[in-house]
């Protein structure tokens, strides 16, 4: 395991793996009378977000108080970035307070990057721009795992994933597709193809346009939000258009293999890239994504932080 | 199976095959460190069955039936040989026993000498551990923090009647004021040997092996304080 986690496409199979397994065995702390372990006791975690996020955020904050790390939430409102204060400055201040790990939201891509340059501690990226959130991704190669019976030591071999929606703003996307890839899934995107990056042709996944022809080959759908506060130019015509192609409703339910199940990163918006009867569906694992979020935060930071401090 | 390494012309009758070698007094598992280079089998298969086969009937004996009892070994070994003294103690009370595994990782006291490694299972039975006598099942008792971090783990997971220990192997040198009620064998070591034990369910075979330093093993990592950790992935 590296330091840091910034990007889902450095982590190995066997990373990958470890953390998914480590995660395997913290989920049933989660079921104990007392859900706390001492491992990282004196252990202090920053969470620095830059962007809005509450499932993120609290998530993160779980997972470290489920490890005894002591948390600081640096709500970037009302803090001293308000005043103009650079991100390195910032790191360097949290440096000064002894943080042992930095987990950060940033709307720039490569900020956790250069943040990692220059703080002594972890940095855990928890989504920076467009890029990567790598720890959504492996929470979602968890839930897929364990939703398809696979134990302790199981990759995702043979299983076809099919991620839909606003393919070009979505870090979730991107850290998916190299995750699933490197854990053995076949990734496909459809997209509309205004809403497609550039360089997709670069990454391990096949791209269609058509959901309808797509969903049948599928045994995971995931849906994707479209990110209306990203949206600054005419990406599709309307948004009952966009629903009407790309949203998934009950009919395009029925037209899924009957183990499939349908996946979705949150915050939702109901009734357009998903309809409310699909997201309450039992097919739909939106619920225990986030349950399984804490634990694979959990394995992160111990992972990162419980032992020796890699050289370097 | 049969290890190549053989003690060649330390200990007569044991060249070829084990399973008809000389009973244990000639093994002489106790004598004092001996030469460099071999491993050296203190406990065979036929052993290894004894011993546990007196532990299961000990913990009987000692827990008046074993009704209350609960078996919960720490990973790796301790959780077949908690496995294998169920099945005993099954087949002598004629009543299911229950047990499990504990793994302490998360609660050990050295995690910041070592890179962080992948946990152990921890299966507690059904009944839980609330009001039960719990035997702590192990390979070999050491330095004993390994049953102080377990004896910290239990008590996260409820509060036991009574807690009680047993190891295949008490090598000695404790660290901690803490001693096991079931012994299979007792084997004073040198800190410089390295106790091995494999057994049928982890390695293939069953057997005890005490190795010196350096010998068939990986080095030990130096350094202050865990001088004499890391040995053969051997917990201390």
């Amino acid at each position: 395991m590296n330091r840091h986690l910034i990007s889902a496409a450095d982590l190995s199979k066997q990373d990958a793996l470890l953390i998914l397994d480590t995660a395997e065995e913290l989920a049933r702390v989660a079921d104990r009378p007392i859900k706390k372990l001492p491992t990282l006791r004196g252990r202090t975690v920053v969470n620095l977000f830059f962007e809005d996020s509450t499932r993120t955020r609290i998530s993160f904050e779980a997972a470290a108080k489920r490890l005894s790390a002591d948390v600081i939430n640096f709500a970037v409102k009302g803090s001293s970035v308000a005043k103009g204060e650079s991100l390195k400055d910032t790191a360097l201040t949290l440096e000064a307070m002894g943080s042992d790990a930095v987990v950060v939201r940033h709307g720039a891509s490569g900020a956790p990057h250069r943040l990692a340059g220059w703080v002594r501690g972890s940095v855990i990226n928890a989504g920076d721009g467009a890029h990567e959130h790598p720890t959504q991704a492996l929470l979602d190669a968890f839930t897929i795992r364990r939703r398809f019976g696979r134990g302790s030591g199981e990759a995702l071999d043979g299983l076809r994933v099919t991620i839909v929606g606003d393919v070009l703003h979505s870090r979730v996307a991107r850290s998916n597709v190299w995750l699933l890839h490197q854990l053995g899934a076949e990734v496909a995107l459809v997209a509309p193809p205004t809403l497609l990056p550039i360089a997709i042709g670069d990454w391990p996944c096949a791209v269609s346009y058509d959901l309808d022809a797509a969903l049948p080959k599928s045994d995971v759908v995931m849906m994707l939000r479209i990110q209306q506060e990203r949206m600054n130019a005419a990406y599709f015509p309307s948004v009952r258009e966009y629903s009407r192609r790309y949203g998934l409703d009950a009919a395009r339910l029925r037209q899924l293999p009957d183990e499939a199940i349908v996946m979705h990163p949150g915050p939702m918006n109901r009734g357009v890239e998903i309809a409310a009867e699909v997201a309450d569906s039992p097919r739909s694992t939106i619920v225990e994504q986030v349950a399984n979020g804490v634990s694979v935060r959990m394995a992160v930071l111990y992972l990162l932080l419980g032992g020796l401090e890699a050289v370097q | 199976m049969a290890r190549a390494a053989h003690p060649a012309g330390g200990q007569p009758g044991t060249g070829g095959d084990r399973a008809t070698a000389p009973g244990p007094g000639g093994q002489g598992g106790t004598s004092a460190p001996h030469r460099q280079a071999h491993p050296k089998t203190v406990l065979e298969a036929a052993e290894i069955q004894r011993a546990l086969t007196r532990i299961a009937h000990e913990i009987i004996e000692r827990t008046r039936g074993a009704e209350q009892v609960v078996l919960l070994g720490i990973p790796t070994r301790g959780v077949p040989l908690a496995a294998r003294l169920a099945a005993r103690i099954t087949q002598v009370e004629d009543r299911p026993l229950p047990h499990g595994s504990l793994d302490i990782t998360m609660y050990r006291d050295d995690l910041r000498l070592r890179p962080a490694r992948g946990l152990g299972p921890t299966k507690v039975p059904a009944e839980g551990i609330d009001g039960k006598t719990v035997v702590l099942v192990d390979d070999v008792l050491y330095s004993g923090r390994t049953v102080r971090a377990a004896l910290d783990a239990l008590n996260d997971l409820g509060r036991p009647l009574a807690v009680q220990l047993a190891v295949l192997v008490d090598r000695g040198h404790r660290e901690l004021p803490i001693r096991a009620d079931y012994v299979g064998k007792n084997l004073p070591t040198s800190q410089q040997e390295v106790v091995r034990v494999l057994l049928a369910e982890t390695d293939g075979e069953d057997a005890v092996l005490l190795e010196p330093v350096g010998g068939t093993s990986r080095p030990r990592r130096g350094g202050v304080t865990g001088s004499r950790g890391g040995a053969t992935g051997r917990r201390r």
